[in-house]
């Protein structure tokens, strides 16, 4: 049975304690940023961010909306990125059977940047970020090493709102059920994001495409398609980046 | 706070206020959204749309400044529609007690207000009392004297028009807020309001407070679950720091400061001691000559003799009627007749208002000793912009502090609970505890008296002093022990025996005790409560999620204060689902109750506001010295030319500091047309002197920003992401512009009122991040607490020419 996050975006505070819980774990270096506008520093994900809470605001009728999305990797059920590495250098992203944590090893060290930037095309969440200086490709690996010591992933075990929740995966479900009723009460069109095919389900009040261009699941589940289908589909993120 | 913080989940509906909650203290928002799952309905009154109001079910935009306004409103709505609680504020609060004739308000000023001083004479505010000194009451609250119409004649005046115009808040917003807060009167409903120094920065700060206290009190929200005031104090210990007196007017455990008015210790204690002849009002305070030999005692330890007044003495006697507030402080430092001083875990060239005098009056001093972590503007104000080193004549002494996780000790959280922390690692390098440094430095300073003795050694060379910094020493003193055999209510207790709790602290010499409102928490040798982390309750505390066995909580481990005003005369809870305590077969059950008498209504018993003299809330409080209800006056810095309400502009007791660099703006000074507030933001810490430092912090929000509306910066000609100047008649300030919906321009009186916000924690000694927001903000202080006005101010902002002050 997988671990899955459940991330309550109706609980979010932003506060950031994910985000800095994350690198302090993982020991990552800062990053020198500059205020460009927005609360939203860094800018981006990036190989010494693996979790960023994006920040986007909207000025409704009569109200104003300012939405937080904790953001990492989504520990796909059935990973593009890792059908794509298994191609080139199998064994440069796995999938970890006691949990489901989809990890890069160091084998992404033998990627090469353009196999890298075909993986990176195949996440349907724009995810994984090509590291430079190390030459690998890098994201979120739902902190195996301290799963397996038993304990919770940082972002979660700092999240003080209830945010933030992890465990197996048949109560994750259900704990976003539960969750999803509540807040439908108040927001009709709140829902769980792509819940039968990741581990890192989330759960949206408002239209997902508000919170984040990639909130939106921009290619259908591997399972479903070809592979030259999947390629295809999943290589628009891309081009759309690349506008 | 009156409650602790996991309480707040138990309100009905949550008033954040003067505060934003969510970014400052992000745990409360675990409570916060505990109670908004059970149906609380959460509401965020702030200038600007925050991480806060995100969450709350609806965030409503208020000009700064303009909390008694708006909060005014509430209470001519509350008794207008008879929503208070009835019973309650007949029996609890001062409602029926009648005032003397000598009092009246008219136009913005009550009675006996001296322009010269611009004091008031409090005598004159006095309750009408009977021969024995105890105030006339009308249970019927229908004397026109009586408080409880003189509260409806003065808030008469805060009509939903003339609120909506002061406050810029809409009239449909105001009714919204009232309704559902007011519906909390009901007895079986609680609201809390949460507040933070949105309320406390501003010339009415304290005010703001009372007005706050003035609604729950009519509500009956004071001392039961989910209600209460609750000021959120913060990471840097503020509590603990103020109940240990790090203010100047007060001794630890709020007494207030010695002045030359009560050279001796009699003197002291009849000014001090409140008095009252009503068998029915505990008033605890009378208590407090014991309290103060004990903390006498505590200081002086053999040497403290009834002869001496047991050290009183010795202690520095201040001027009456002079404050020697931080704004004072530095105002003297500015006039050159301060000459050398210490600065512990303060950047003040960073954090006071006024910043540019602040730092050219560090430059007056012969020499400065700084305790603190980190290089900050206040350690190396003499390299700072525009400094020569070489022309400033202080001496600077920097001693490395370690940090929190490096050293033992305790810390008060806003709920009051009194934790201990223990050390984590040893401190780094040549970096000591601040309790050594001053441990070592009197010893060293008591050394040099006694060798080449001075003029005045006795306060010094008859300290108790240490032979080293130990924090579990100083935690049991501060609980207190005997300091010889003794009896005390019956119990006998042997010489260096702790003391129990406060209720056996004596008036004789037999106890010490550095501050007793914690005493109780060390009660025994090896028994130091605030190390404990026991989470059994009984089903009663668990439903309340109240839990006694976890850390301490002063006063004696009551998480809930005057609690006896949760419960009927009888001594049955108005809210029987969720009882704080209940007199069930003759005791008391639930939390610790305030004082162990029976119920109000029977034998024996007594009124439920134990700290105040006469025993009951204070709808009228005479006791502040700008007015016994709060009243509306802009900030001292107003982008208005008149007071909607009154002929007296601004608050006419506030403090100013006069000197050719305290510079104020004209009301309505076409030249400052925008008004700032300043605030913290979550990632950093202050003045920013410790997370500047953190690299991941820095990382999340690294350069100094301004807030603003899409309107103003379209009439600006300001792009987001600009770096703008924003100007005040005291200094210019560069930041990037955050152009955002979030912020709203407010019509106030018939013309549109622009406000910005701005952090105060990016200075200077972090490269490119901007320098201190307070260059902009003025030194005016609340008449009460001298706090300065950081919320409201007056400024002009433009697109920069150059960038000087960030890295771009």
């Amino acid at each position: 049975m997988p671990k899955t996050f459940l991330i309550d975006t109706t609980r979010c505070t932003a506060c950031r304690g994910c985000q800095i819980a994350c690198k302090e774990w993982k020991g990552f270096p800062s990053v020198h940023t500059k205020q460009t506008g927005t609360h939203q520093n860094p800018p981006d994900l990036g190989p010494y961010n693996y979790k960023l809470v994006r920040f986007k605001e909207y000025k409704m009728k009569n109200r104003v909306e300012w939405l937080f999305f904790p953001e990492q990797c989504r520990h796909c059920i059935e990973p593009g990125c890792k059908a794509g590495a298994d191609d080139v250098v199998p064994g440069a992203i796995i999938q970890d059977p006691a949990t489901g944590a989809v990890i890069y090893t160091e084998l992404t060290k033998k990627l090469t940047e353009k196999q890298a930037e075909d993986i990176r095309a195949m996440c349907p969440y724009n995810i994984p970020r090509w590291d430079k200086k190390e030459g690998k490709l890098t994201k979120c690996d739902m902190c195996i090493d301290r799963l397996q010591a038993g304990m919770v992933p940082a972002c979660v075990k700092v999240c003080c709102t209830g945010c933030m929740n992890f465990g197996e995966r048949d109560a994750m479900l259900e704990l976003g059920r539960k969750r999803l009723a509540l807040v439908q009460k108040t927001t009709p069109k709140a829902q769980l994001l792509d819940p039968d095919d990741v581990n890192v389900i989330y759960l949206v009040s408002e239209d997902r495409k508000l919170y984040h261009e990639y909130a939106e699941r921009s290619t259908q589940p591997a399972r479903e398609m070809t592979r030259q289908e999947l390629l295809a589909k999943a290589a628009k993120p891309l081009r759309s980046l690349l506008g | 706070m009156t409650q602790h913080w996991i309480d707040i989940k138990n309100a009905n509906a949550i008033l954040i206020m003067g505060s934003n909650a969510a970014e400052h203290h992000p745990i409360s928002f675990k409570w916060v959204l505990k109670a908004k799952e059970a149906g609380a309905v959460v509401m965020h009154v702030d200038p600007k749309f925050s991480r806060t109001s995100a969450r709350c079910d609806f965030h409503v935009p208020l000009r700064s400044g303009t909390d008694i306004a708006f909060l005014g409103g509430m209470v001519r709505y509350i008794l207008e529609k008879k929503k208070y609680f009835h019973e309650y504020v007949v029996e609890y609060t001062n409602a029926a007690f009648l005032v003397g004739k000598d009092f009246n308000f008219k136009d913005g000023l009550f009675a006996g207000y001296d322009p010269a001083t611009r004091k008031y004479d409090q005598k004159k505010w006095a309750f009408e009392v009977d021969g024995k000194g105890t105030p006339k009451r009308d249970k019927t609250l229908s004397d026109p004297r009586c408080v409880f119409q003189l509260l409806k004649k003065h808030y008469d005046r805060y009509t939903l028009d003339k609120v909506s115009s002061t406050t810029g808040v809409s009239k449909e917003n105001l009714l919204k807020v009232y309704e559902i807060y007011a519906a909390t009167g009901a007895p079986d409903k609680a609201g809390t309001m949460m507040y933070a120094l949105g309320w406390t920065q501003h010339s009415v700060g304290v005010q703001n407070i009372r007005l706050a206290a003035v609604i729950q009190l009519l509500l009956g929200n004071i001392g039961v679950a989910g209600g209460g005031i609750n000021a959120l104090r913060g990471e840097p210990n503020v509590q603990g720091s103020t109940d240990h007196a790090i203010l100047w007017d007060n001794l630890p455990g709020y007494h207030a400061v010695p002045t030359t008015n009560w050279p001796t210790l009699e003197a002291y204690n009849k000014a001090n001691t409140p008095k009252i002849a009503d068998p029915m009002s505990p008033n605890w305070l009378s208590n407090r000559p014991k309290y103060l030999v004990s903390l006498l005692k505590g200081w002086f330890g053999d040497a403290a003799k009834p002869e001496n007044g047991f050290g009183y003495d010795w202690l520095p006697k201040v001027d009456p009627g002079v404050t020697y507030a931080s704004l004072f402080l530095f105002d003297k430092m500015y006039q050159g007749k301060i000459h050398g001083g210490f600065i512990f875990g303060h950047n003040p060239a960073q954090s006071m208002p006024n910043t540019h005098k602040i730092r050219k009056s560090l430059g007056n001093l012969d020499w400065l000793v700084v305790g603190e972590v980190h290089h900050t503007e206040t350690t190396d104000f003499w390299r700072g912009p525009g400094v020569d080193p070489k022309k400033v004549k202080t001496e600077v002494i920097l001693l490395p502090a370690c940090q929190r996780g490096e050293k033992d000790g305790t810390i008060s959280n806003s709920g009051r609970w009194h934790m201990w922390h223990h050390k984590g690692v040893e401190p780094r390098g040549e970096s000591r505890s601040m309790g050594f440094m001053i441990v070592e430095m009197l010893k060293k300073i008591r050394e040099l008296y006694r060798a080449e003795k001075g003029a005045f050694p006795e306060p010094i060379l008859n300290l108790d002093w240490y032979e080293s910094y130990d924090a579990d020493l100083l935690a049991r003193k501060t609980n207190g022990w005997f300091t010889r055999d003794a009896k005390v209510n019956g119990r006998e207790f042997k010489k260096g025996d702790q003391v129990p709790s406060f209720t056996f602290l004596t008036d004789d010499g037999a106890t010490v005790s550095l501050n007793w409102l914690y005493s109780g928490a060390y009660p025994a040798i090896g028994q130091n409560l605030t190390m404990r982390r026991d989470h059994t309750q009984t089903p009663m505390q668990a439903k309340l999620g109240l839990f006694p066995n976890f850390a301490w909580c002063w006063p004696v481990n009551r998480r809930i204060i005057y609690n006896r005003a949760s419960v009927d005369l009888q001594g049955k809870p108005f809210n029987p689902n969720l009882p704080v305590i209940a007199w069930q077969d003759g005791k008391w059950v639930g939390d610790v109750p305030d004082g162990p008498w029976p119920p109000m209504g029977m034998e024996g018993g007594k009124y439920p506001f134990i700290m105040q003299t006469e025993g009951m809330g204070q709808l009228y409080g005479p006791g502040r010295v700008d007015g016994p209800f709060p009243e509306h006056y802009e900030p001292y810095e107003t982008p208005l030319a008149r007071n909607p309400f009154s002929k007296q502009l601004s608050n006419p007791c506030v403090q100013l500091p006069k000197s050719d660099m305290d510079k104020l703006a004209r009301p309505a000074d076409p030249r400052y047309p925008i008004v700032l507030t300043t605030y913290s933001v979550t990632e950093h810490w202050c003045g920013g002197g410790d997370t500047r430092n953190t690299p991941a912090l820095l990382e999340a929000e690294p350069q100094l920003y301004v807030e603003m509306s899409v309107e103003l910066a379209r009439e600006r000609g300001i792009k987001n992401g600009d770096v703008v100047e924003i100007e005040s008649i005291r200094g210019k300030v560069q930041a990037v512009a955050m152009v955002t919906v979030r912020m709203t321009p407010f019509k106030v009186e018939g013309k549109i009122v622009h406000l910005i916000g701005m952090p105060f924690c990016f200075g200077w000694t972090t490269p490119g991040v901007g320098d201190a927001t307070n260059r902009l903000t003025p030194s005016v202080g609340d008449p009460n607490t001298s706090i300065p006005e950081y919320k409201a101010c007056l400024v002009n902002v433009h697109k920069a020419k150059k960038v000087t002050e960030l890295e771009r």
